[in-house]
């Protein structure tokens, strides 16, 4: 079906078109509508799914697998879903927040061509394809990084740039070693040949230069230390498009990997995600705690919350799996949410530095009541979404007897809370310090400044309310993951005829 | 001759990871050429040389053994201009680098670190 191809060309027309943009409210008017269509697309692809389970799509008419077959099942379009949302909120989140000393037509540019890798990653069902994708979100987020050209904005970019490239190079080295060893990179074709494979010791050579690649995308302990360095350097439109986006992307791709076709050595692969899933929380967790600037704060939960998703990868029950997917849809929501709101914060008082903030509860209870919404959300207070994320799990972690890594969630969790209320005191309850940023009495925000993070807010409770009909989603992604024959048999089709 | 080739690879990579590990952004940058080359040529090792034999024979008179595997050429020939995409803006970020600081030196990026 064509339609397959939609997230990807979509985005492409839409970099074409702002090749010729010059004025700064028609990029915006294309931002917006263009990731209006997005969402639209990803929608229906998803309602598709419902009756053909997994939708397949041989690009350039070459059947698999010879050529590069597109794929979309349940996790992709669940991911979709939830990428397209993210680039609504954050194209109308820049119409008020992007930096005015920006090339800002060319913003837009790479914000489209960061999405159009970004799609191109969670539809494609060839490994390779898959790295090219990669580097096209590379590219333009080095690009989007470097924006702007401050002095530590250079020496974040270039921290980011460093461990990123080694990642690439080790993921296209084991992408070497994978077709030497295989004779073959479609996904489906992979998981074909390697499901009777009797010799499991020799994949984990190769499952292990993915394993370090995918670490570095994914921000995994210890691998994750370009994040804290770079995430608050550049603007905060970026930051926040970074910050639901990029460490997702190396989540879904360990997911891809580590249920479909690297099965073999089990035990062992799933022992290492636990532990370094354990240590990815505990270390994110307690290193945000240390911390007074809401956008470095905000970073190590990044870093912590990768820790959950991978924890359900390394369970590896179908509750489990669910868990993990259904926390990777409500972290992307939330997390971005944390991100633009503090960039309203820094907008009226002019620094992210908690120290320096306080009274906000008394100036503008409705941004109070915006930020609570998604920091309770990430803390995992019911009924909002994190909750639910976590509660299935923890309740895999115990059904599966892996207690070791289930204390350290839920004292994780309890890190998180601290944070969460380390920003709630500081910034909002605190008094306002007497300094240069002295503002008393109300401050107003604009509709369309506040209207990206109601939205994500809404999501955020929405998926609380409604978890058990998102849960039934998720499961049903996760049971594909686990028994991928019909993935299988949907991409290969072709051959079997 | 693979062995040969992958005694290089071994190198290339070694080299590549020293000059990653040097203080100055140029010699970072060196690095990433090296570990670049050597992947590519990892890559294009990994279906094994046929010697003297092309990747297509015209009119379909095809045999596996007697000629080379296509796809490692492919993917090597996309992995090249990624590459070099990659290369030149690593090199226009140590320019721009260089002239808002006036340093080439790696110890002095501590500031974002704390």
């Amino acid at each position: 079906m064509t339609a397959v191809a939609l997230p990807i060309l979509i985005p492409f027309v839409l970099i074409i078109s702002l090749l010729f943009v010059k004025s700064v409210r028609w990029a915006r008017v294309i931002a917006i509508a263009g990731s209006t269509v997005l969402l639209c697309v990803s929608v229906y692809l998803f309602i598709r799914l419902g009756s053909e389970k997994v939708i397949t799509l041989n690009a350039g008419g070459w059947p698999s697998p010879a050529g590069i077959t597109l794929v979309v099942d349940y996790l992709s379009a669940l991911m979709l879903i939830t990428a397209s949302v993210l680039l609504l909120t954050i194209s109308i989140y820049s119409v008020r927040f992007l930096s005015v000393s920006f090339d800002r037509p060319k913003f837009y540019l790479f914000f489209f061509s960061l999405a159009m890798g970004l799609n191109g990653s969670f539809i494609t069902g060839d490994v390779f394809n898959l790295y090219v994708w990669f580097e096209v979100m590379l590219m333009s987020s080095f690009v989007l990084i470097a924006m702007g050209s401050r002095k530590e904005q250079l020496e974040g970019s270039i921290k980011y740039l460093a461990l990123n490239l080694t990642g690439s190079m080790l993921f296209l080295a084991g992408i070497g070693l994978l077709y030497g060893k295989t004779g073959t990179l479609n996904m489906a074709h992979l998981a074909e040949i390697l499901k009777n494979d009797d010799q499991a010791m020799l994949m984990n050579t190769t499952a292990m230069l993915f394993f370090v690649a995918f670490g570095i995308k994914a921000a995994l302990f210890p691998l994750f230390f370009w994040l804290p360095a770079s995430y608050h350097t550049p603007d905060i439109t970026v930051t926040s498009l970074f910050a639901g986006l990029l460490t997702k992307v190396g989540v879904y791709a360990f997911i891809r990997f580590f249920t479909l076709f690297f099965v073999q050595d089990q035990v062992f692969w799933h022992n290492l995600l636990l532990i370094t899933a354990g240590f990815t929380m505990l270390t994110g967790g307690m290193s945000a705690s240390a911390h007074y600037e809401t956008r470095r704060i905000l970073s190590y939960h990044i870093i912590s919350q990768i820790g959950y998703m991978v924890m359900g990868l390394g369970i590896f029950t179908p509750l489990a799996l669910a868990g993990a997917i259904f926390f990777t849809i409500h972290n992307m929501i939330a997390k971005t949410n944390t991100f633009l709101i503090s960039g309203i914060i820094s907008k009226m008082k002019g620094t992210f530095y908690l120290k320096d903030i306080g009274g906000l509860y008394k100036q503008n209870p409705f941004l109070a009541v915006l930020f609570i919404i998604p920091a309770f959300a990430l803390a995992g207070i019911p009924p909002l979404s994190g909750f639910f994320g976590k509660f299935m799990l923890i309740k895999a972690g115990l059904e599966d007897k892996h207690y070791v890594i289930t204390t350290v969630a839920v004292f994780t969790g309890i890190l998180t809370l601290y944070s969460m209320i380390k920003i709630w005191n500081e910034a909002f309850l605190k008094k306002q310090p007497d300094n240069a940023f002295n503002q008393s009495g109300k401050i107003k925000t604009g509709f369309i400044e506040v209207l990206p993070s109601v939205i994500l807010g809404l999501v955020s409770i929405l998926m609380g309310l409604f978890a058990a009909t998102v849960f039934q989603y998720t499961l049903e992604a996760a049971n594909q993951l686990i028994d991928p024959t019909i993935y299988i048999e949907k991409v290969l089709h072709t051959l079997k005829q | 001759m693979e062995t040969l080739l992958a005694i290089l690879v071994g190198i290339l990579y070694t080299a590549g990871f020293y000059m990653l590990l040097r203080r100055s952004i140029l010699k970072f940058i060196i690095g990433i050429i090296f570990l670049s080359n050597a992947t590519n040529l990892l890559v294009f090792l990994s279906a094994g040389l046929v010697a003297g034999s092309p990747a297509f024979i015209k009119d379909g008179n095809m045999q596996a053994e007697k000629t080379a595997d296509p796809l490692p050429q492919a993917l090597v020939l996309t992995a090249i201009v990624i590459g070099l995409g990659i290369l030149v803006f690593t090199l226009a970020l140590k320019y721009k680098y260089f002239e808002v600081t006036g340093t080439d030196d790696l110890d002095q990026l501590k500031k974002t670190d704390d």
